[in-house]
């Protein structure tokens, strides 16, 4: 009786020292210009080549400007990176979508929409967001520098199994909770250490109910809770996503291709390390308050106080969070006033995150002194919005409709808050400065962030949406 | 890689839970192509004040915790962000070793993969060096051995550590795990194969 994570980690392992970790098989390596050139320089001054340049697919995303793409890069030191990604990818013959590819985007974003991540894959990136493939059925982590140059060299990582820890989501969600809130209020429960040396698999009735990008948001902030990896494991929810994708297999080698994914499960009666279950239908709408992203309470709830904190370490933290976030214990999340807000991300930066969204928007404004900008996940995601008019809706609202990156996220790029700045962000991270020295990020679902755009403040999504 | 053995240093002391590579290397930081250059930014928004000063309230920027080679810090250090820039700072500002309660799992095998060591501590035993720590006017010193691997100070104090097998074998001997997996790859042009 064998977990999902079993099946997929057996099937990859190419050598295994005797009490030690053992050498996985890398079916896909995604690649990015921020933890690449240090790789390719090591691969050149080594005298070693890029072995499978075939099972690698990079794009740029870390750093790119989101405004006018005709418009040359202001900053010469991000123009010198995406550069040299372009110069190493073309010497070693990898595929890469540049700033002028209708398929750049996200890595996270493109992977799955080229149908490049594929159930049963073990796949990796010098990206810590990698776990958002696992919502195909794949093992996918994130890596540094040192393994990207080891992964293009031998097509291989070195790894030590990973216990396994389920996560079941059981009952239905509520109106207005979303992937995002599920999420978030396992990181509450679990804390952001809770997953460090384990494989989550969720599983449950509330999965099973996702769409592909829900399921994405949840592998996405696996990493969140300090797991290795998130996995779900695939059913026809994968299969119709992945079908006719650029990449998917066609005809007969796409029915036999399902046909061995759907062996993908775990078998009845395996046995999980760890398990943890949760209730989605008692769940209502999240918010980070904090700068860690387990430091989240229901949108109803009030800002803690650190003296009700289980321990010295984390009273301290609470301490220094609320100082940080310029909140007093006790002020209700409802009604803190922001100056901007951010749609997008690898977490939800995907079609159904924007349409999510724009439900919202739809014949609304945004609030008068707040700053809104959608960045969607990569060119395909803009242009399905575009076609289905999202776009519009947003703009009339009076948000910034601005082109494919990681953006705002992380603010490598200009698209960053000033100090002080409170923002409603359906990002992944709201640790201190992420977002801009200084600048204070409240996590949430895309629903909740577009209700916070139009109230000009933090406001329950489900009161909006029924008033 | 250079061999980690033992090591005897200063202490720096950071008693925070949860530091995140963001806090370690902010983003503005990355842009770079080389694997130095990241030791000047090291801590930087908790380093330095907004007008580029040092900002000497912070841990790093005390007397006590100059010319530091040990770091000693709270739980689930390195958690976050995958960047490798974050052991590189560490390293490049001279830190040799990392002692901490816990780690994030990237960022203990970015460490392991460039000679700094991460030293996973009982939770008691890191209490007790912050407590030695403060004690310490004129600042603190510890040994790192990573043959017995203990951690130990002049005055009494003694604790093991943990560290994966593996990882301390490549450590001791500065090994480079490209040219250890290349030993294999007969069995990786097998696989391939197999796999046609």
């Amino acid at each position: 009786m064998a977990t999902l994570l079993d099946k997929v980690w057996d099937a990859h392992v190419v050598h295994q020292e005797a009490d030690g970790p053992a050498l996985l098989y890398v079916d896909l390596h995604l690649v990015h210009e921020v933890t690449s050139p240090q790789a390719f320089e090591g691969l050149r001054l080594a005298g070693r080549r890029v072995r499978r340049p075939d099972l690698t697919l990079a794009t740029v995303d870390h750093n790119v400007p989101t405004g006018d793409r005709r418009l040359p890069i202001a900053d010469e030191i991000a123009a010198r990176q995406l550069a040299t990604l372009v110069r190493n990818a073309r010497e070693a013959g990898i595929e890469l979508h540049d700033l002028d590819s209708p398929d750049q985007g996200i890595v996270h974003v493109i992977g799955p929409e080229l149908g490049a991540t594929r159930p049963g894959s073990v796949i990796v990136c010098g990206d810590s967001h990698t776990s958002t493939h696992g919502a195909f059925g794949a093992l996918a982590f994130g890596i540094g520098t040192s393994e990207v140059e080891h992964v293009l060299a031998t097509q291989c990582i070195v790894q030590a199994r990973p216990r396994t820890m389920e996560v079941r989501y059981t009952g239905t969600p509520r109106p207005g909770v979303g992937a995002k809130d599920l999420i978030l209020a396992l990181i509450r429960r679990i804390g952001t250490a809770g997953g460090t040396g384990f494989v989550l698999e969720y599983t449950g009735e509330a999965i099973r109910a996702l769409s592909m990008e829900g399921r994405m948001t949840i592998c996405n902030m696996s990493i969140e809770a300090g797991a290795r990896a998130g996995m779900i494991a695939p059913d026809e929810t994968t299969f119709a996503f992945l079908e006719s994708r650029p990449r998917s297999p066609r005809g007969e080698a796409w029915t036999r291709a399902v046909a061995e994914w759907s062996r993908l499960r775990s078998d009845p009666g395996a046995v999980y390390d760890h398990a943890v279950a949760i209730d989605a239908a008692a769940l209502g709408p999240q918010v980070t308050w904090g700068t860690s992203p387990g430091m989240t309470a229901e949108i109803t709830e009030r800002v803690p106080d650190p003296a009700d904190a289980p321990s010295e370490a984390e009273r301290q933290s609470y301490r220094r969070a609320l100082e940080y976030m310029d909140l007093r214990p006790g002020t209700p999340l409802e009604g803190l006033p922001v100056d901007r807000v951010f749609l997008g991300s690898c977490t939800n930066g995907r079609i159904g995150d924007l349409r999510e969204a724009a439900r919202v928007v739809r014949g609304r404004r945004v609030a008068s002194g707040v700053r809104a900008m959608v960045v969607p996940g990569s060119q395909r995601v803009k242009a399905a919005a575009e076609a289905e008019g999202l776009d519009r809706i947003f703009s009339e609202a009076g948000f910034e409709w601005r082109n494919p990156g990681c953006s705002m996220c992380l603010g490598m790029n200009e698209d960053i808050l000033a100090p002080g700045e409170r923002c409603a962000s359906t990002s992944n991270r709201n640790f201190e400065g992420r977002q801009g020295r200084g600048g204070r990020t409240h996590l949430m679902s895309p629903a909740m962030a577009a209700a916070a755009a139009i109230a000009g403040r933090l406001v329950d999504v489900r009161e909006v949406v029924c008033a | 890689m250079e061999p980690f053995i033992v090591h005897t240093g200063r202490v720096a002391a950071l008693p925070r839970a949860n530091v995140d590579t963001d806090q370690i290397i902010p983003k503005q930081f990355l842009k770079r192509i080389e694997r130095t250059g990241f030791g000047p930014a090291l801590f930087f928004d908790w380093r330095y004040l907004p007008d580029g000063s040092p900002d000497l309230a912070f841990e790093l920027n005390t007397p006590k915790a100059r010319g530091a080679t040990l770091l000693l810090a709270g739980a689930n250090f390195g958690c976050g962000s995958s960047r490798e820039h974050a052991p590189w700072a560490l390293a490049e500002y001279g830190f040799r070793a990392i002692l901490a309660p816990s780690f994030a799992d990237i960022f203990h095998g970015n460490c392991c993969q460039n000679g700094l060591l991460p030293v996973t501590l009982p939770e008691k035993a890191v209490r007790e060096l912050f407590r030695r720590y403060d004690a310490a006017p004129d600042g603190y010193e510890l040994s790192v051995d990573l043959v017995t691997t203990t951690v130990r100070d002049a005055r009494g104090f003694e604790s093991p550590f943990e560290i994966p097998r593996y990882r301390r074998e490549m450590l001791l001997h500065g090994l480079d795990e490209i040219g250890r997996t290349l030993r294999h790859e007969a069995a990786i042009a097998d696989f391939e194969r197999g796999r046609r």
